[in-house]
């Protein structure tokens, strides 16, 4: 049993070592190959049925050089903002501060704080207000970006903005409890950050 | 791996992301012209009941129920 152990051994690791450790992802299949086979085998005369992986938009695979163009998918819970639109660069307001992405950009995958997306294409720039959300950014430069609310700058009220901020800094002086004065934070995070829009 | 890395004030205080996230949403939401505010405060009304169960039977929320219940949970949620 024991002499046995150690070329198991030695064959587990040779496997482990074998694939690389990337971030790299397959393409996915078009269509359920070993499926289709043992139809085949079995029901020769009928077409196999389709399959949901037939459906599915295959995953763009991962290029070997840096692609020109950057694929965003920007989506809102009720609506597909931008949906596979290449662009040649987006800049996300990250909880780490404002994130250029540009083609060929490393993986990320980064949590959004309240402020401007500015996607840029050609010439034009076109920002978004966002409330706070997630950007996927995957290794085939395809940017997913998630957010509960995204807004056009120039939807914002300056003097609904003024009254919030101030309010808000009012709570927050007078909060009492841990929750209370998280929510005036938050309050005054938002109003903030809708300023700065609306100045800058 | 820091096992308590510095974590968001709000996650601090008791609060989840969800409920972060809401506010956010709900703060911007407010800050809008109109007829934009109008538009995006009806396309986020949400309609529900709560009631509470007793005896395998659903007990119609009495009016004290419904106040408490507002109470709880506040600006967030139009009851």
């Amino acid at each position: 049993m024991f002499r046995q152990a150690s070329r198991l051994l030695a064959r587990t690791t040779t496997l482990t070592r074998s694939r690389a450790f990337s971030s790299e992802v397959p393409a996915t299949p078009t269509a359920d190959s070993t499926f289709i086979d043992s139809w085949k085998k079995v029901i020769p005369n009928m077409e196999p049925p389709s399959t949901p992986t037939s459906f599915m938009v295959t995953r763009p695979q991962t290029p070997t050089s840096i692609p020109s163009k950057l694929t965003v998918n920007f989506v809102l819970p009720y609506a597909s903002e931008l949906s596979n639109k290449e662009v040649d660069m987006v800049i996300i307001p990250a909880t780490t501060g404002q994130m250029g992405v540009l083609p060929g950009h490393v993986p990320t995958i980064a949590e959004l704080k309240p402020g401007v997306l500015s996607v840029h294409e050609g010439n034009e720039t076109k920002k978004y207000f966002l409330s706070s959300g997630f950007a996927f950014i995957h290794a085939n430069s395809v940017a997913d970006i998630i957010v509960v609310e995204a807004v056009q700058v120039d939807h914002i009220d300056p003097s609904l903005v003024q009254k919030g901020l101030a309010e808000f800094t009012q709570k927050l002086s007078s909060a009492t409890t841990d929750l209370e004065k998280a929510e005036a934070q938050i309050g005054v995070d938002v109003h903030s950050a809708l300023n700065s829009a609306l100045t800058g | 791996m820091a096992s308590n890395a510095a974590v968001p004030f709000w996650r601090a205080a008791g609060m989840t992301y969800i409920t972060y996230s809401n506010i956010c949403a709900n703060l911007v939401r407010n800050c809008l012209k109109e007829p934009h505010k109008t538009e995006a405060i009806n396309r986020e009304k949400v309609h529900f009941s709560i009631s509470k169960w007793e005896g395998g039977k659903p007990q119609r929320p009495s009016l004290f129920d419904l106040i408490h219940l507002k109470h709880e949970l506040g600006w967030r949620i139009a009851l």
